[in-house]
């Protein structure tokens, strides 16, 4: 990590301001940023949905999206003006002299074209560089991104390969032409955690190995402290704090900044905490589940109790989605049971009576699609109301507005569309419809993840109050180790539709782990500097 | 957002309407202004026509433009602008009546079978991919020269194929809705299938289809107006702008530009709809939010 | 290679025989709906004075008395020979539409072959200026013209061209007795107003294809490599966009198919379209058969090689894992 302090920036961004337009209105999303990167020197930009992270990244290539203008400031790139020339002087820029590596490399690769092919094409077409020596140079940057098979990776396309090797074959492109900086914007966001290391290891790497300075984007304060220098927090389109790595992590200044610890900080709730001893609630026995010939779940045996948060933790295609649908009754079991309350509960939604599935309700992950944007939130709220216990007219009304208080909502928000509430508002209203019936089981599946790091938290700790006060138990599905560690009393965790492990929280989280649930927990960045590097330092040994 | 959220009283929507109105492009106020003028015309035809349809006024068929008639007269040496005045009104009650009948089978069908699904919406569905693989104007020729031409006919033909289009769209639609969660969430509710499809589908697919409705009455306009033209659509002696061009073409080899008239009336109203209608699908691709 | 085993091949294969399915099911439509007519197929011939014994010696004679299923297996037979039947003229209708049908066909195979390229460079180039005067221009005209019935836009060419100017003949009758330049010269009013009812629709079509695909992440990230406009439409979104151009341009060759009826009867061209019509009149209900499956297959054929392109284009396909 070397950093020359006296030399000219590579990237000077004074005063930027960008005005984005919404509604036929310009409205400014960036409020006057400023940074300077210098040579070898990696600025990492931390910040939540809508902060303008992406827009400011775009921006130090010259670039704005279409339905955005840069109304004010300089962006100067190696001493060159970006805002103040035309288009085509800008263009040649990128690729050679700053390059960019986008969050969903599945998305931003051409299905069209071998992955040689674009990955080479900038720098034999402007970057001065033969076609032989270029996909010398790339069967390079693949062996020094520890990608398998250098010589012959390239000449596959981009839908054979997985998603973490594409991302880094993506990095490779970014290289090329050996630019002076690359924007990395979220690049391991859209990637299960295990192969984030991975991704994170080459990054730094590659980094490294070619001093190359870099803007690292993410909302992940303990993805930044591994990689970047110096940090810049940004909110609402400002920068917030700004300062070297290690004093933002060990003495946050800004209020906003400190809440990003919101979710880590939160009291880890001791096992056992909740839930009666006794018969439980729901217990799955020997279930498994297909889709056609793919078996998706395997020999599922786990129990909640009564008033108990089970966590069912897993990557993406572990089955634990599929797990809440076979409970909720939208996927048939192909063997094995559900029994609820002492009873086998029927398999399909239109063989359970109404009053078992007002007994069972389910949150989403996305409360956009889980809302219809065409209701509004009394109807929406009201419905189970009016469904489950027949109530009507100012009865009605008058629970609707407890249900919005329990959920730290107004009851004039009874009155809204779902368009004209915030995410974590929309999520709360998901919440109170589930409240609505009543309850005694409701799974969360992955109810936090889209939130911002503050309202995650609010969030959480409104679900512990509820549970407290309505003795309600969750079944809580996510891939966030942070939120288990806040809310769980029991952990299960699952791997390629098994379940490896299950236990106590503590039992679960503390050695000796199964494999799996060992590389997992492993794989999860510290919120500290020099995690990544000790990973690392094990790894060369 | 609270102003936005008390605009949304009655009075507050109709301004809202005016002032989106006020903001369009000017081919889209120009389409509007049209469409008003030919439904006046049409509506008001009888007071407007300086005589009767199908009064022959003249003993001289194919006569010049004159003071006393106008235009003109037609082939039969009735008045040519009195026809074409009842012809607006013809020629557009009978597209409007097709295309609400094939709006209402379509979308009926369409929500129904993408709620049933299996079995019924592959039927359903195989048998509207059966009718739309053959051109439309053949099946229609094909169908007309069995049972004969005459306006119930020819209105329930192409209304039954029209219904094809607003199958697919309303099917295609109301699938993408189903597989959101609000959906999910109201059957795993226990709500009943009719419910969803008032509550949760159809005010969500109605954006799309109302734009589709527009689209699809300038093709069944035209539809009519081309079988008319080619002498199968709407007989004589009800005056339709198609066969008045077909009936009065001969003119068009002495360089007389009269037959073409009906032929721009039928041209300008479908380019004001278009207008109108390519306006709504651009709003509603841009934004969404309002609601 | 082996072919066998590519998914291609199968899935080629498979929508050819899709493509022989909705011709069965679309010949079957053409055939059972005559069924439907009302009175019986023999007294339409004759007219309703005819005797019954009249009648009875027709259906007789055109073996209507045996079932329907046998009658119709027969035309099915006949029509994959290349025989059609006979027509109520009395002619066989093969030797009625045959001629008729090289006269279409050159005419339409002529307009799609300057239509389809043509369409799909200005769809292209819509897309290249996006925003820009060149697309508002054309965005704006074309959905005019396509608003414009069939015939309007041929007695205007009619008026101006053949009227006016005098550069062409009004009508189209062409003979085999003519040489190819004179028959060529004699369609070039046909040809040009199918062009313009057509060209309009695929010019629509192909622009929103494209701008579909240019809004793909890959489009962008193109544009941030610094790629410069125009290969970006090239060289990124068009080898994407290949499939869907290629529906879109079978789609609307079902234009030409409706426009090449209308136009025919304007210039009095002698091709199938007119035959048609005619046989409409004189409810000729075996020409009227022959000419709707002609069509049809046409139209079922166009949509077969749109979706063998889009298969084959697509690299998802072409490349397994």
């Amino acid at each position: 990590m070397t950093v020359t302090a006296e030399a000219a920036p590579v990237l000077e961004v004074r005063d930027l301001r960008i005005d984005a337009k919404s509604n036929d209105r310009w409205s400014q999303i960036v409020k006057g940023v400023s940074f300077a990167i210098r040579p070898g020197e990696v600025l990492g930009l931390v910040g939540e949905s809508g902060a303008g992270k992406s827009t400011i990244g775009l921006a130090a290539l010259g670039y704005l999206r279409p339905g955005a203008r840069a109304s004010g400031g300089t962006v100067r790139l190696l001493g060159t003006e970006l805002l103040a020339i035309p288009e085509e002087e800008r263009r040649p820029l990128r690729g050679t002299k700053v390059a960019y590596v986008a969050q969903s490399a599945q998305a931003a690769f051409n299905p069209a074209h071998r992955l040689m092919d674009q990955i080479t094409m900038v720098a034999v077409d402007r970057g001065g560089l033969t076609r032989a020596v270029a996909e010398k140079r790339a069967v390079d940057l693949f062996a020094a991104l520890q990608l398998p098979d250098p010589q012959s990776f390239g000449s596959r396309y981009p839908h054979q390969v997985s998603g973490g090797q594409l991302q880094r074959a993506m990095v490779a492109m970014a290289m090329i032409c050996n630019p002076a900086l690359i924007v990395f914007d979220e690049p391991t966001t859209a990637l299960d955690v295990t192969t984030q290391v991975e991704v994170l290891i080459s990054i730094r790497k590659v980094i490294e190995d070619f001093g190359v300075a870099a803007i690292y984007i993410t909302h992940d304060l303990a993805v930044v402290a591994q990689i970047a220098h110096r940090v810049a927090v940004l909110r609402y389109g400002e920068v917030v704090e700004e300062a070297p790595i290690a004093e933002i992590m060990d003495n946050p200044q800004h209020p906003y900044t400190k809440s990003l610890w919101a979710v880590h900080e939160m009291p880890a709730e001791p096992s056992g905490a909740h839930g009666a001893k006794g018969q439980p609630l729901l217990s799955v026995e020997t279930l498994s589940a297909h889709y056609q010939d793919f078996q998706v779940l395997k020999d599922i045996e786990l129990a909640i109790g009564r008033g108990e948060t089970v966590a069912l933790v897993g990557e993406s295609g572990s089955g634990k989605s599929t797990l809440g649908r076979v409970i909720t009754g939208l996927k048939e079991p192909s063997q094995g049971r559900i029994v609820f309350d002492g009873k086998p509960l029927p398999e399909k939604v239109r063989q359970r009576s109404l009053e078992l599935l007002r007994r069972i309700q389910i949150i989403y992950q996305s409360a956009d699609t889980a809302l219809n944007p065409r209701q509004t939130v009394r109807k929406i709220v009201g419905r189970p109301l009016t469904l489950y216990q027949g109530l009507r007219g100012a009865a009605r009304e008058a629970r609707v507005a407890e249900l919005l208080r329990m959920v730290e909502l107004d009851e004039t928000h009874a009155d809204r569309l779902p368009g004209q509430l915030s995410g974590g508002q929309k999520q709360r209203v998901a919440i109170a419809r589930a409240l609505a019936a009543g309850p005694d089981l409701i799974i969360c599946d992955e109810i936090t993840s889209a939130l911002d790091k503050v309202v995650q938290a609010e969030v959480l700790r409104m679900l512990i109050g509820l549970q407290d006060r309505l003795g309600v138990s969750y079944l809580f599905i996510t891939h966030d180790i942070e939120v288990v560690r806040a809310i769980a009393d029991r952990v299960v965790v699952m791997q390629h539709g098994g379940i490896v492990e299950q236990g106590g929280k503590e039992e679960v989280f503390s050695p000796p782990h199964a494999p799996y649930t060992g590389k997992l927990l492993a794989s999860v960045p510290d919120m500290a500097v020099g995690w990544l590097d000790r990973i690392m330092a094990a790894r060369a040994v | 957002m609270d102003q936005s959220f008390d605009a949304r009283s009655v009075p507050g929507r109709l301004t809202r309407a005016l002032r989106l109105i006020g903001q369009a492009p000017l081919t889209a106020k120009f389409g509007m202004v049209v469409v008003a003028a030919y439904a006046f015309v049409a509506v008001f035809a009888p007071w407007l026509a300086p005589y009767d349809e199908v009064e022959v006024v003249s003993r001289i068929p194919f006569d010049g433009w004159s003071a006393e008639h106008l235009l003109g007269t037609d082939q039969l040496g009735r008045d040519f602008l009195s026809r074409l005045i009842y012809g607006a009104r013809n020629s557009i009650s009978i597209a409007l009546v097709t295309t609400v009948i094939s709006f209402v089978i379509g979308c009926l069908l369409g929500m129904f079978a993408a709620l049933v699904g299996g079995i019924v919406d592959q039927i359903i569905s195989r048998i509207v991919d059966a009718l739309m693989s053959v051109p439309d104007l053949i099946f229609i020729l094909m169908i007309l020269s069995i049972f004969g031409s005459s306006i119930p006919n020819l209105i329930l033909i192409i209304a039954i194929l029209t219904s094809t289009r607003f199958f697919r769209i309303a099917r295609a639609a109301a699938l993408n809705v189903a597989s959101l969660d609000f959906v999910e969430a109201a059957k795993v509710r226990g709500e009943s299938l009719l419910w969803i499809s008032v509550n949760e589908i159809f005010p969500n697919i109605l954006p799309l289809i109302l734009s589709e409705l527009g689209m699809r009455f300038c093709f069944i306009f035209l539809s009519i107006a081309a079988l008319s033209f080619l002498g199968v659509g709407i007989q004589p002696p009800t005056a339709e702008w198609g066969s008045m061009v077909r009936d009065n073409a001969a003119l068009i080899n002495m360089g007389d530009i009269t037959p073409l008239i009906p032929a721009a009336a039928i041209a300008f109203l479908a380019i004001a709809v278009n207008f109108v209608v390519d306006w709504l699908l651009n709003r509603a691709s841009g934004l969404n939010e309002e609601g | 290679m082996r072919m066998t085993s590519h998914p291609i091949l199968s899935m080629v294969i498979g929508r050819i025989g899709l493509g022989l399915l909705s011709l069965l099911i679309v010949s079957l439509v053409i055939f059972f709906s005559v069924e439907l007519l009302p009175g019986s197929y023999a007294s339409a011939i004759l007219g309703q004075t005819a005797t019954p014994e009249a009648v009875a010696a027709m259906e007789e004679k055109l073996g209507l008395n045996q079932p329907a299923v046998l009658r119709y297996l027969a035309w099915l037979g006949g029509a994959a020979t290349g025989d059609l039947g006979m027509s109520f003229a009395g002619r066989p209708v093969m030797t009625v539409l045959g001629p008729r049908l090289m006269n279409t066909v050159s005419l339409a195979a002529i307009t799609a072959l300057i239509a389809v390229p043509l369409a799909i460079m200005l769809g292209i180039l819509c897309a290249r200026f996006r925003g820009r005067f060149i697309d508002r221009f054309l965005s704006t005209s074309t959905l005019a013209s396509i608003s414009v019935p069939e015939f309007f836009v041929a007695y205007v060419v009619m008026m101006v061209l053949a009227v006016k100017l005098q550069w062409f003949p009004s009508m189209a009758g062409i003979r085999n007795s003519m040489d190819f330049g004179e028959q060529l010269y004699r369609m070039v009013l046909p040809i040009l107003t199918l062009l313009l009812v057509i060209l309009a629709h695929m010019v629509r079509n192909t622009r929103a294809a494209i701008l579909s695909v240019m809004a793909s992440p890959y489009v962008e990230m193109a544009r941030l490599k610094g790629e410069p406009e125009g290969r970006v439409v090239m060289r990124q979104a068009l080898p994407n966009a290949i499939g869907p151009i290629a529906s879109v341009v079978a789609l609307n060759l079902a234009y030409l198919i409706s426009g090449v009826v209308v136009i025919e009867v304007v210039f009095v061209y002698p091709g199938v379209g007119q035959a048609m019509i005619d046989a409409v009149r004189n409810r000729d209900v075996p020409v009227i058969q022959a000419c709707a499956l002609i069509f049809a297959t046409a139209y079922i054929g166009f949509n077969l090689i749109a979706d063998i392109i889009s298969i084959v284009s697509n690299p998802r396909l072409l490349h397994p894992r």
